[in-house]
């Protein structure tokens, strides 16, 4: 399975994302195959409908979960019709290797 | 013009298409059941809601939801005398999830499949709960659904409208 984790950086060192559309990178984690991608958002710096087209970038990327600090409406909308499960975490400065570990600890 | 349809809130989607009636495959007319009313026919006879508290549930008027699950009934009605084929398409609805908190990683989470989560989707501890839906201010739970409470929320729902629109 694999997972979305927005980041504010592209090392495993940097934390989370707070912001969804406008995250600075998006570390596609693959549970199977324990690979960690990290995609730059080409919606960073737009200024509108980043989130949805965050969302749709995301998606094709055939992720099943998305964790950030927080996803706006329309957003959740587009991921409730995909049926893509949100993650939020509250906790700012939490990095990404963290989030990594707790998926582990899942499976 | 009549006034738009206020969108109404599924919480569960059905996991299969429809129903097809034994030894009458041929018939080639379908009965659609919208989302909606399958939605309605899961709160009153499934969850055993009252019309009230189902109603909050989606997002609609008690009203409106009585002429839900009266279509959605006669619908049912019209496909089982006549042995025509039912499928689920349709309707004017959004998707909710529940919100779900987990008290070990502090995160919260949603939950898409059939039931209530069981573990958090992001470290797996089973310490979990049922978040209350901030997001959703005007969608109270149906167990404190009561009569004191039904101004409120069809002001909430107006807002619901204007805010989807």
């Amino acid at each position: 399975m694999k997972i979305a984790i927005t980041s504010t950086g592209n090392t495993p060192e940097s934390s989370l994302d707070s912001r969804f559309g406008r995250c600075s990178y998006f570390v596609i984690y693959d549970t199977e195959l324990k690979s960690t991608e990290y995609i730059p958002n080409p919606n960073k710096e737009s200024l509108e409908g980043a989130g949805i087209a965050s969302a749709k970038f995301v998606a094709s990327r055939g992720v099943e979960k998305v964790v950030s600090g927080e996803f706006g409406f329309k957003v959740k909308e587009l991921f409730d019709s995909l049926k893509i499960e949100l993650i939020i975490i509250k906790e700012e400065k939490k990095p990404v290797t963290e989030i990594i570990g707790l998926l582990n600890k899942n499976l | 013009m009549p006034r738009p349809k206020l969108i109404r809130k599924v919480s569960n989607f059905p996991h299969f298409k429809g129903f097809r009636p034994i030894g009458n495959e041929k018939s080639d007319h379908t009965i659609v059941l919208n989302f909606e009313e399958y939605e309605a026919i899961r709160l009153s006879d499934y969850e055993m809601l009252g019309q009230h508290c189902a109603s909050i549930e989606m997002g609609v008027s008690r009203s409106t939801y009585a002429r839900i699950y009266e279509s959605a009934r006669r619908k049912i009605a019209e496909a089982f005398i006549l042995g025509e084929p039912l499928v689920f398409e349709g309707g004017k609805v959004y998707l909710d999830s529940e919100w779900y908190r987990c008290h070990t990683c502090k995160c919260i989470f949603n939950f898409h499949h059939q039931g209530k989560a069981e573990r958090c989707s992001l470290c797996g501890s089973k310490e979990i709960d049922e978040y209350a839906r901030e997001i959703d201010e005007y969608a109270q739970k149906p167990d404190e659904c009561s009569q004191g409470e039904r101004r409120h929320r069809h002001s909430g729902g107006r807002k619901n409208l204007n805010h989807r629109l």
